[in-house]
Parts: structure tokens; sequence; C-alpha cells
């Protein structure tokens, strides 16, 4: 009697759980493993047609085309709203209306977690939108992304900067990437506050210039002026990292690798000398209690002078939730001799290999819809709020805020986020600007980052 | 004498009173915050000027949380077949809480219903391997789960659960600490009353459920508020198994609307708002189950 | 334990049966949700696993490259500290606030268990905004607070600064998980034998006295019941550190488990990361047996 019971009680249970178990799955993540594993009845068919198709060219992928596709998009302008997104798939699906694509939306503080643990689960996306430092450095250098050689044609070679070609591929050649967009990232000043301390005139408003020389005296005039938190150099955490990066790289001239991106070259005389005059700096103080994101909002609040964690659309989104009282004026990080390096930011496309030709085929004909269709490829980039990576004529005709950043995008600089180690080096970054805040020697704690970055880089 | 005791212990006592009501409020002030804020103008939270109480009220955040996006209020698919029944679209955010509520009943019903049995068999009944067991429990115990988050991840991807709700439920049952404070309230449990159960005649289940369980229902009221507690709160298990928009927890579902370098603190707030209240609820309700008293068996038998 | 007379072989199997049934369900979860993990992270601890890659066997390696690794020793000591201080801390606070509001008439009693357990339904990552708001170096409520009444002269970068940070997250902390002892304790105090009390005071024992030799043996096994939670709670404190400081600054923060995270997630060194949970693990294992073995000694 008794023992019945235990066991009914045993059996319902494990039967809540298995039944439930499959309620709470995502049928459409349920692919096929890498493994030649048999295909699913409901789905023999559309493979057999989607099979054909690899064969030809998937650029020129035909409309017949079959197949359930996932695409993860990190928050890169409004490729992170899923209004916005719903609405370029349906442009898609006009156009290919049996390639079922589910969109996932990650944020930066845990995307590539769930990528990770995506991939270790067997449930990597097909497509991810993001920049070469992961697609191609990470993943790519992994073994876990499509070769796109065949979306990079001749004719898209030609078209697109070679610099984001370069940035595209890796060190052995291989385009993990296809891009979509890019941007420099700039810093920005309190026009409203620089004014009142007579410091405009050291800047050049027009180019959006300053230099070294100018960009310490209008520091000083406006810590006269009773500014006391001019900017800070955070180091909290890895967010908005390219902003102190290209802080320290333009003041003289130094760069944060070699040319051929194998090796950190952050302890050159240049970065020291730099990093001193930070650290020298009245109204400029490392502060390893905030990070990017931190700035920023700090920045718009009224508590710094200057953002060094700034583009178009952290203007464009703080304006349009008010958080702005004051004139911005967005400016490039001062050098020497007023021509600036600007770190840049690339974004695009990248396969996951998981074994399915058919999906495969799809994605590379998504990808190739989003980014080279003629009327959805400027639809595409105006998204992400960012600049083509090809001309595409002038796409934001109109729009007086990104035609003021637009001056930007000639300054962009070396690529270097490629090179090796870079998720240990981001980190032994941060970790050495707050040595350095907390006064350790800047040679002592440069060396120490070259030192961790360069064994992570020969790993 | 005497008298002047009782005075001195009430000077005490009021002082008292009065750090703990301070300091009560100083804990409590974070979800104040987090409640005034999630009303308040995207500027007014980022001010570096406090605003106590909002100037002016605003609902955007709670549109922005429902607006961003959306998914079926159910999936239930039947097994071995693939027929999917969804329902109607809704808000994402409805659905997260769903998704929450389910995992976090499911977790405690599971781990009620698991330890109360297995904590009465540790502490009344005498059977080979009870004590290794029971140590293995003991060191198992306190183990933060994110030790294990890689072998575990690996393990639901080769059972097919990963990226279910059940990935985050069944750790949370396996893990022992429910049993062990189940055994401690079953100690408490007299050895006359179940000697009498079974001269009466009854069988173990019997026994179990007739004698046992009401006895220990206390500790099964604190068991269940800590397990759906602590399986809400459980932000990074969740973060690791669960990926589809309609799979997610609210709190993850929140974390994943922000943008690089622009946390939006007024959706945050608003997020945070909305999923402590069936929290709060439930523990109002199991409050009843602390106020008549938990009487915890003694450690010795 | 309570009787020792001698069973049967037939009672014995009998019981074993029984007993196993009972634990049967749970013992599925257990085994194959923790137990087996377990055994697969102690195994993979022995190779250089990482993403995509056949693992590589390196024998005890990592374990050999782990108490050389200077942040990983800077992590067991901070997670020490906040275990040591934490715990404590978090169960003399709570018996305190017990003891004054547990006969409390009424509402009063009720309210304040209830505004102390807020902190706990709060979520993590929104409860670690507001705290990094109140911290904050140049508008902070702290600094504010601390430079009007002149207890501080200067702002101070509470977060930033290498002698607070710490000491911050263990606050943080603090508030975050005295609820739940507080909730016991109080329906212990109001469970104890109010006869024995009043005994004692007719004897003429002082208040002290009473508690200390009737009270507090019978909340015996609520402390430890709390002392076993707050030990997990304060060792799994790894949202608090991630939101509020990665582990900085100048690694003042960093806890074995997100130094964990970071070599598992970021550095994709499985092996390695494994090798410190089988380190922790032992060390929480440890505490466990002899938190128990003390309370059960009482």
């Amino acid at each position: 009697m008794k023992k019945r019971k235990i066991t009914a009680l045993l059996m319902s249970l494990v039967m809540v759980c298995s039944l439930t178990a499959c309620g709470g799955k995502d049928t459409t993540t349920t692919q096929p493993e890498p493994a030649p594993a048999p295909a699913p009845a409901d789905n023999a068919a559309t493979q057999d047609t989607a099979k054909q198709d690899t064969a030809e060219p998937a650029a020129s992928g035909d409309a017949a085309q079959a197949a359930d596709i996932t695409l993860w998009t990190y928050p890169v302008g409004s490729w992170g709203d899923a209004a916005t997104v719903d609405d370029m798939i349906a442009n898609f699906n006009a156009a290919y209306p049996d390639i079922h694509v589910t969109v996932e939306y990650l944020d930066y503080t845990n995307g590539d977690d769930q990528i990770n643990t995506a991939i270790e689960g067997n449930q990597a996306p097909d497509i991810v939108l993001e920049g070469p430092e992961r697609l191609v450095a990470n993943w790519g250098a992994r073994g876990l992304m499509v070769d796109l050689a065949d979306l990079w044609t001749d004719d898209a070679k030609a078209a697109i900067y070679d610099s984001v070609e370069n940035a595209c591929k890796s060190s052995d050649g291989v385009f993990y990437e296809y891009p979509l967009c890019m941007t420099a990232h700039t810093m920005a000043i309190n026009r409203d506050i620089f004014e009142a301390a007579g410091a405009l005139q050291y800047l050049d408003e027009e180019k959006g210039t300053w230099t070294t020389e100018n960009f310490q005296k209008a520091v000083q005039a406006v810590y006269d002026n009773g500014q006391q938190n001019v900017g800070a150099v955070y180091c909290s955490g890895q967010g908005g990292d390219q902003g102190t990066r290209a802080l320290v790289n333009n003041l003289y001239g130094g760069t944060f690798t070699n040319p051929e991106h194998t090796e950190y070259t952050a302890n050159s005389p240049e970065n020291i000398k730099a990093l001193e005059l930070l650290k020298s700096m009245d109204g400029i103080n490392f502060d390893a209690s905030i990070a990017g994101g931190d700035e920023v909002n700090m920045f718009c609040n009224g508590t710094f002078a200057m953002a060094f964690c700034w583009n178009a659309t952290q203007e464009k989104n703080n304006q349009e939730q008010g958080n702005i009282n004051f004139d911005v004026l967005p400016m490039a990080f001062p050098s020497e001799n007023g021509e600036p390096q600007l770190c840049g930011g690339i974004w695009g496309f990248g396969i996951f290999d998981n074994g399915d030709a058919a999906k495969i085929a799809a994605s590379k004909t998504f990808i190739d819809f989003m980014a080279n269709d003629p009327t959805q490829a400027p639809l595409s980039v105006q998204a992400s709020n960012f600049w083509p990576v090809k001309d595409l004529g002038n796409i934001y005709e109109g729009d007086d805020l990104m035609s003021e950043y637009a001056k930007f995008i000639p300054y962009m600089g070396d690529y270097y986020q490629v090179v090796g180690g870079w998720a240990e080096a981001r980190t032994a970054w941060w970790n050495m600007l707050q040595q350095i805040g907390s006064g350790t020697d800047v040679a002592t704690a440069v060396e120490e980052f070259v030192t961790t970055a360069n064994a992570a880089a020969a790993k | 004498m005497k008298t002047k005791q009782t005075k001195h212990v009430d000077v005490y006592k009021i002082i008292s009173v009065i750090i703990i009501a301070i300091l009560a409020f100083t804990f409590a002030f974070p979800l104040y915050w987090i409640i005034i804020g999630s009303f308040k103008t995207s500027a007014a939270i980022n001010s570096a000027t406090p605003q106590w109480w909002p100037e002016e009220w605003v609902l955007d955040n709670y549109r922005k949380l429902f607006s961003k996006q959306t998914a079926a209020l159910w999936d239930i698919s039947i097994p071995f077949t693939s027929a999917t029944f969804s329902g109607p679209t809704v808000p994402a955010a409805i659905r997260w809480l769903i998704n929450t509520v389910f995992m976090a009943v499911a977790a405690m019903l599971l781990t009620c219903a698991t330890s109360a049995m297995a904590g009465y068999a540790l502490a009344k009944k005498r059977f080979v391997g009870r004590t290794l067991l029971f140590s293995l429990i003991v060191c198992a115990m306190a183990l933060p789960k994110q030790v294990i988050l890689i072998p575990l991840l690996r393990e639901m991807a080769s059972l097919e659960l990963y990226n279910t709700i059940w990935a985050v439920i069944f750790p949370i049952v396996g893990w022992p600490f429910g049993v062990f404070l189940m055994k401690q309230f079953a100690e408490g449990i007299p050895g006359e009353m179940m000697e009498a159960a079974k001269i009466d005649g009854a069988g173990e289940w019997k026994t179990f459920y007739t004698i046992a369980l009401p006895l220990i229902k206390p500790g099964i009221g604190a068991l269940a508020i800590f397990t759906f507690i602590n399986s809400w709160n459980d932000y990074f298990m969740q973060l690791i198994m669960l990926t589809s928009t309609k799979n997610l927890t609210i709190s993850l579902g929140i974390a994943k609307l922000q943008a690089e370098n622009a946390t939006d603190f007024g959706l945050i707030m608003a997020g945070a708002a909305l999923a402590a209240i069936p929290i709060i609820i439930v523990f109002l309700i199991f409050q009843k189950y602390f106020t008549k008293g938990i009487t915890m068996g003694a450690v010795k038998g | 334990m309570a009787k020792q007379n001698p069973m049967s072989k037939a009672l014995v199997r009998r019981e074993t049966i029984a007993g196993y049934a009972f634990m049967l369900p749970s013992l599925i979860f257990f085994l194959g949700f923790v137990v087996y993990p377990m055994i697969q992270c102690v195994y993979t601890s022995f190779f250089d696993a990482t993403m995509n890659r056949e693992d590589i066997f390196i024998g005890l390696a990592n374990y050999k490259e782990l108490f050389q690794d200077k942040t990983f020793l800077g992590a067991l000591k901070n997670t020490v500290v906040i275990v040591i201080v934490s715990v404590p801390i978090t169960c003399i606070f709570s018996l305190w606030v017990s003891s004054v509001i547990y006969d409390l008439k009424g509402f009063a009693c009720s309210a304040f268990r209830c505004i102390f357990y807020l902190p706990v339904v709060t979520g993590s990552v929104a409860v670690a905004v507001v705290w990094k708001w109140m911290f904050n170096n140049y508008y902070g409520i702290f600094n504010y607070i601390g430079t009007s009444t002149g207890l501080i002269e200067q702002n101070i970068n509470w977060l930033g600064d290498e002698r607070f940070a710490l000491g911050c997250i263990i606050l943080i902390l603090l508030t975050t998980s005295v609820g739940q002892p507080i909730v016991l304790y109080v329906s212990a105090l109001n469970n104890v034998d109010q006869s024995l009390v009043e005994a004692a005071e007719v004897d003429g024992a002082t208040k002290f006295q009473c508690f200390w030799k009737i009270k507090w043996p019978q909340i015996m096994p609520t402390t430890l019941y709390i002392l076993v939670i707050t030990t997990i709670n304060s060792f799994q404190c790894f949202a608090l550190i991630q939101l509020l400081t990665s582990g900085g600054p100048n690694h003042s923060t960093d806890t074995i488990m997100y130094y964990i995270y970071y070599n598992a997630f970021k550095l994709y060194r499985y092996g390695y990361g494994n090798a410190m949970g089988v380190v922790l693990a032992i060390m929480i294992a440890l505490l466990s047996a002899l938190q128990f073995k003390m309370a059960e000694s009482k």
C-alpha cells in the first residue's frame, strides 16, 4: 500500500517534470547537433531544398530558400530594439518568405557570458551582430565561426574601407565578420562650463580638435574657474575603456599595440609620459569607483565638465531622455599635433558553425540582404545610428547631430582590438589605471600591464 | 532597588528601539528609492541633487518596460510531438513575471516535498549509510552553486534542459540545505508518537503523512519561504541557463534591456519594483509560520 | 539515538528500504545536480580545459599555478575576511535587534521584522544601483552627511578606495542578510520557556544571566541554522562585487567566487576555474562540518 503510494507519487513527479520540461523548451532552437543527427521528420523536407542552395553562391540565394535561423544582437543602436528589428526582418521576409528569423537581444554586461554558455550548451545562435574583437579575435580564433569568404566578393572588398576589411579577417586571412557599420569614439565637453571659464579659445570648435598643450590649458582654466572635477580617468571596470585608452594613446602619439597587432606597447615612452601628465593635472583624477557608463551619467548631470566615453549615440540617447540641459560639444582626443587617431568601433555579422549547411546558407542570405541590398542597407545602418563601412551616399541627410559627428570619421585610427589576449588585457588595463590612481609609480604599473597582456597574447 | 533596575532597562530599551528604527529605515531606504525612482523622469534620477520626492510623477519607465519586447503568454508543447500551443502575445515583462513565479513555486514545491521526506528518513530511520549520507549533505550544503556551474551547464546541455526553466529549478531542488533543515525539525518528533502509530498498524507512508508531516509543518513553511526567495534571487544561475526572450526571468529580462555604457536606471528600478511585489506578498502570507513559532528540533536526537 | 535497543536483521532491512524510499526523490536531485557536477568539477580540474578544444590532461599543474597566483591568494584572503567579519556581525546584530523587538507590543515587532526583511526581497541589481549612488564620490549621501556633520573633512571615494571598498561591500551584504536571522530569532525568543525565565528572576538572576543561562541554550538550534545560512550567503557574495567594484580597486574586493567567474567566463580557463572551485568547496565543507560539530557538542 504505502509503497504503491510512494511509487505513484514519484511517478507523477517524474511525469510532471518531463511534461513541463518539454513545455518550457524553446522549440525554435532545437537544432540538430553538429554531429549528423537524424533530422526531425517535419524538418526533413525543408532541409532538402536548403541543401540544394548551398551549392550555389550564398550571396545569390534564391527566394525559395527555407530555414529557421536565430539572430542574436548586442544593443548596437536600435538593433537592440525589438520594434526596429522586427520591421527590418519583415523587409527580409518579403524577399525570402521561408527563412524564419528568431531574434534574441543581448546586453553588454551579460551578453558575452550568454553566448559563451550557449556555445557550451550547444545552442549557439546562427548569426551574431557584434564587432571584430569578439567575432574575429575571440570566437573566430577558437574555430567557432564560419568562413565568410563567399560574402567577401571582389566587389565587396573594393567597396568596403580597407581598415574595416583588415579588422574583419583573422591573422591568417580568414573573414569571420561581414561589417555593417562603424563609428569613431570621441570625447565631449560641456560647452557652457568651458565658455564660462574662457577655455573655448584653446580648442578648434569647427574641426573638433585640440592640441595636448591647449588641452592642459583648457582643463586648468576650467579648474581655476571653480570646477573641481573637470574629468575622470574612470577605471572601476572595463565599461567604456576605449575612452581611457584613446586619451592616453593620443596625448603624445603612443599606440596601444604594435602595427601587426601582436604585442602591447603601453609601456612606450609616449604612453608613460601621457599617464604621468594625466596624473599630475589638476581637475583630473583617476576614479576607481566609476566606469564609462557612470562617467556619461555624471557628465550629463553636470558633475564633470568633460566625458571621455562618448559618441553620437550617447548624445542622441541622452538628449532624447532629457538628461542634458547644456550645450554638448563633441571633441576629438587631444594630441600633440592636433591630428588625433580615434578609437573606432566596427559592427557586423558573423555566423556560428552549428554544423547545419542549410542554416549557414540562410544566414549568409540574411547578412547579404541586410548589408548589401540597395534599399535595406541604408536602413540597416541607420538603425545602428552609426556610419556605413562603404560609400552609401549621405544616409543622414538633414540629421544635424549625425552630420556634426560625421567630421570625426576621417580621424579613425588603427583597429587594434583584434590583438590576442584581448579579454585579459582589458582587465589588466583598468587594473593598471587603478594602481596609478592609488599612487603606484607609472613606469612600474605600465610594465606590469605589458607583462600580463603580452603573456596573454602569446598564449 | 527593583524599580531602579526596571527603569534602567526601559532606558536601554528606548534607546535601542530608536537606534534600531534609524537602522531599519536606512536598510529599507534602497527599496523606497527604487519605488520612488521608478516614477521619476530620467533626468531626475540622474540628477546630482537628489529628489527625495519626485517633482514630477511619470509612468515612462513602466511604459518602456512593457513596450520593449513581446512574447507569447505561454508556450505548452506536447512531448514527443512538434505541436506547441502558444498563448496570446503580451509584453515580454508579463511573461517573465510568469516564468519567475513558475520557477520559484516549482522549486519551492519540489524542494519542500523531497526535503520533508528525506529529512524525516534521516532523522527517524536507522538505515545503512545514513551517517555517510548526512555527512555528505552537511559538507555540500554551503557549496556555492557557481563552483559547479560549468559541469552543470554541460550536464544540462546533454540532458537537453539548457535554456529551459528546469535547468534553473533542478539544481535548486538538489541543493541539500532543505534536507538538513528538515532533519533538524524531524528530530523533534517524539518517538512515542511514532511507536503508537506503528502499534495502530499504520504503514511507513501513513506514519509519515499523519504523524510526522503535521509536526514539521512550521519547518516546511520556513523552508518554503527560504527556497522561494533564494530561487527568486538566483540571478547568476538564471543568467547562465536561460537565453530565449520567452524563457527569461524578470530580473534577467530587465538586465538585458540595457545599452552599452548607458544604464537606464529608471528601467532597472521599474523592473525591480515590479519584481519585488510578488515576493513581498509571499513573505506576508508565509509570515504566519514564523509568528506561530518554529520549534527547532534539538540538534541531538 | 535515544534508544539503543538491538534491532533484528529484518527490522534493519525494513528500515533501510523505507529510509531509501523516503530519500529517493531527494537523492535523485542531489546526486544528479550537485554531486555529479562536483565530481566532474574535480575531474576537470586536472585538465587544461577551454572552449571548443579537447581537454588536455595536465595533472596537478592547475593547483600548482593556483598557489602561486597572487590574485587568487588575495581573493582567498578577501573571501575569508568577508566570512569572518560578516558572519559574526550578522548573527550578533540580528540577535541584538531581535532581543529588543521581540516583546514589543503588537504591530511594532511585526513592522520592524518586515522592514528588515525588505532588502532581502529587493533584487540585488537594483540594490547595488542605489548603494552605488549613496556611496558616490561626488554627491553621494554618505559624503554629504559626513562632510556636513564634520565627521569627515572631505569627500571619500568609498568604493574607489582600497581602504574602504571591502568594508562597503560587507556593509551592503549585512543589510541584505539580516532579514532572515531576525525573523528566526524573534520567533525563537518568543518560544523560550517563560516559566524558566520567571523562576530565574525570582531567584535574583540579572537580565544578562537570564539571557546567557536560560535563553541562549534554547535558541542554540536557531543559531546553528543562522550560522549556516549566513555563511552560505557570505560565500556567495558575488552579484554585489560584479555590479559595484569588479573586484577592484587594486583587487581589494576580489573574491574567489568572482575570480572563478572571471577565469571561467572571461578567459575560458575551465580547468583552472574548476581547480579554484575545488579548493573553495573543500574550505566550505570543512567550515560547515566544524560549525556543525561545534553546535552538536554544546
